[in-house]
């Protein structure tokens, strides 16, 4: 039987995007520190203002450094073409802004990142996009949410902090049937766990800062165009449908086919707000996506050591990790993440908010910050800190209660990583 | 940009120029099995800003034609002809694959509608893989797999792609995908089955173009050689070291350079 021939994908976390220069032989990516680019004509430079031909012109629409991450994320992922932006939350609002106008509506999980729904709960209201959110585990609360103004779906592949299995396939299905794109923040489980493209998934959207560049040197965001949704059969963007003033009545979808998404998020998403990721974060980014494959394999090893000492533990109310039995979508994750559902767990403290504070305060390797996703171990208590923002009601709807720690397991010895936690929650009984 | 052939609705990317008052020559630039207009979007909007009215087309039954899909490189020959004679001019061929047999078929034996010719991955013969002919009359996802895998380069897999942020393979495989049912296996068949293309080769007597890929392993490089030598007009041959079959989209900017240089010259 013949078999198609791709590089695979530790591979391609190496070596999508780029070959050595051929001017220097660098066999390192880069770091194109410039901010424009010689034209070798005004032939040539009419011709890439008016996107008539490709290349770079000016560092905020693109750069050679920063376009090498896009090429590997997007080949890691199975997409057409990725936009890198200065943030995980740069990438939310360029997918919104590309394609929604004042009066859409979008369909949201309810158990995602504080920010992320603050930007719509809160601030997208101002600019006349409203959002529902509903349970990312019932596909028909989804359906029953889309009005004909919705535009988007959008739902985190991993949720925020309950660690929700979203089930992309339905939730996808939903979405298809009313004409519409589903977006999914995959930062929690990384191209490394799951390609939601070929769950149904249209827009992939990551926070490069996690996982991705792993090592919390660096913020930065993408957007992954799936490139098989059907802009025109749904009729419901004309961003990409219809002629577009801004570059001489282009037509996305027309000229593009795919692409269309990838390419007008640069053309104007990109170009008109601003939020490019620098060429020095795009390298640091890309030393962490070499060794994704090897650091998540890794950090989902070491989350079993700590799910193992966490169960049962005189001090722990509850674990909430998919791979743990008692987490609602054991059989979902164990279908959809053959490798694991990643490295972000949950749990709660005996004593509520009180012990939960003695523990932050007694760890001593796990640092207490709000991130997730470095190569160090991570501690948080989300309803005074990342979610504090979010009222009671709120915080309840997003499954967080007083007494939940979030942990992201890092690469430190996993022997050294228990211990500390189970000191710290030893300390916390006390 | 849409209009009408033989009754039914026939469309076309105009790199957003419209033909309204222009009387620049027109250049016909044709898909190959399984794609559609889009695999010029490199090119398409580059012409339309240099002097010719260009003309993506999507075969019947690919990107927004209206089908059935034609089922033999002569009747998408014939089709090509019509619509050199919808516009009442003779007009520049540039073909990829199929389109690619299209077009060598179209100046073989349509002369009177064709100015010149550009040929893209093509050979005297195009024998398509039995299990690809398969996966694809099955409307298997594994027939655009193989077809983008076998379409690029080993380099290009990698990508490093001219247009920033895209991804050469990504591209390529998704637009197959988007393709109606069916459409691929008649597309297929279309090529393996077509036995004029020496003969054609032999009757051209406008300017040719080949623009071909060292790694092409859906039509390797020595699979051109016949249609080459058999060729008696002015002809200008490009070979494009480490590229593959989807040239117009592995080497953008010198196959755009090389197109210009072709239709402005003939
Ligand atoms: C799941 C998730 N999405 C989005 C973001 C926002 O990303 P960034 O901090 O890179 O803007 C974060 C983290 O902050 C996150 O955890």
């Amino acid at each position: 039987m013949v078999e198609p021939e791709f590089r695979r994908f530790d591979t391609r976390a190496l070596h999508a995007g780029q070959y050595p220069d051929p001017s220097t032989g660098s066999r390192a990516v880069p770091i194109h520190q410039t901010t424009s680019y010689v034209f070798d004509s005004v032939d040539q430079a009419a011709g890439l203002y008016n996107l008539e031909t490709s290349g770079h012109i000016y560092s905020r629409i693109s750069n050679p450094t920063v376009a090498v991450l896009e090429e590997r994320l997007a080949s890691l992922e199975g997409g057409v073409g990725a936009v890198c932006t200065a943030s995980g939350m740069a990438a939310l609002h360029l997918a919104v802004a590309t394609l929604l106008n004042t009066g859409d509506h979008i369909v949201a999980s309810r158990n995602i990142y504080g920010g992320a729904f603050i930007l719509m709960n809160h601030t997208l209201p101002r600019f006349g996009i409203t959002t529902t959110f509903v349970d990312p585990r019932d596909p028909e609360e989804f359906a029953k949410a889309i009005r004909p103004e919705t535009r988007l779906i959008f739902a985190e592949t991993l949720g925020n902090p309950g660690i929700e299995v979203l089930d992309i396939g339905a939730v996808s299905d939903v979405a298809h049937a009313a004409g519409l794109p589903l977006c999914v923040d995959s930062t929690f489980s990384t191209p490394y766990l799951i390609n939601p493209i070929e769950h149904g998934a249209d827009i992939i959207m990551h926070s490069v800062t996690k996982f991705l560049g792993g090592h919390g040197v660096a913020i930065g965001g993408t957007i992954v165009d799936g490139g098989r949704f059907d802009w025109e059969a749904s009729g419901k963007f004309p961003t990409l449908t219809e002629p577009y003033e801004g570059y001489h009545n282009i037509t996305f979808t027309e000229e593009f086919g795919p692409a269309a998404l990838s390419m007008r998020a640069r053309a104007e998403g990109l170009k008109d707000f601003g939020a490019c990721m620098s060429p020095a974060n795009a390298f640091y980014l890309l030393q962490g996506v070499e060794t994704l494959p090897l650091r998540m394999a890794r950090h989902v090893e070491n989350t079993q050591h700590v799910i193992e000492l966490l169960d049962g533990h005189d001090a722990v109310e509850w674990i909430k990790h998919p791979s743990h039995p008692s987490h609602p979508d054991h059989d979902l994750a164990k279908r959809l993440y053959p490798k694991g559902t990643g490295a972000i767990l949950s749990f709660g403290v005996k004593g509520g908010r009180e012990a939960g504070k003695k523990f932050i305060e007694s760890v001593k390797l796990a640092s207490h910050l709000a991130n997730v996703g470095d190569a160090k171990t991570l501690v948080i208590h989300p309803g005074s800190t990342t979610h504090q923002q979010m009222s009671i009601e709120d915080l309840e709807n997003a499954g967080i209660s007083e007494d939940l720690i979030r942990v992201s397991v890092g690469l430190e010895d996993p022997e050294d990583i228990c211990g500390d936690l189970d000191k710290a929650l030893r300390s916390s009984q006390r | 940009m849409f209009f009408s052939l033989d009754g039914k609705q026939v469309h076309g990317a105009t790199g957003a120029v419209g033909f309204e008052g222009r009387s620049d020559p027109i250049v016909v630039l044709i898909h190959g099995a399984g794609m559609d207009r889009t695999v010029w979007s490199q090119q398409t909007r580059f012409l339309a800003h240099h002097g010719f009215r260009a003309l993506a087309i999507d075969l019947p039954d690919h990107g927004k034609s209206e089908g059935p899909a034609l089922e033999s490189i002569a009747d998408l020959s014939d089709w090509i002809a019509e619509i050199s004679n919808h516009f009442g001019e003779k007009i520049h061929l540039v073909g990829h694959s199929m389109g690619a047999l299209t077009a060598l078929h179209a100046a073989g034996n349509h002369k009177d509608s064709i100015s010149s010719v550009s040929l893209l991955g093509v050979g005297a013969t195009m024998p398509v893989h039995p299990e690809l002919q398969e996966a694809a009359d099955a409307n298997d996802v594994k027939a655009a797999q193989l077809i983008t895998s076998w379409g690029h380069g080993t380099k290009h897999h990698l990508g490093n792609n001219p247009t920033p942020g895209l991804s050469m393979t990504g591209g390529t495989q998704a637009l197959i995908e988007s393709t109606a049912r069916g459409v691929l296996g008649v597309d297929l068949l279309a090529c393996s089955s077509y036995e004029e293309a020496v003969e054609s080769a032999e009757n051209i007597d406008c300017p040719i173009l080949f623009l071909l890929g060292s790694e092409d392993k859906m039509t390797p490089r020595k699979a051109a050689q016949p249609l080459i030598d058999a060729i008696s007009s002015e002809k200008t041959i490009v070979d494009f070291p480490s590229t593959g079959h989807m040239v117009m989209i592995e080497e953008p900017d010198l196959v755009r350079q090389k197109l210009l240089a072709h239709v402005t010259s003939s």
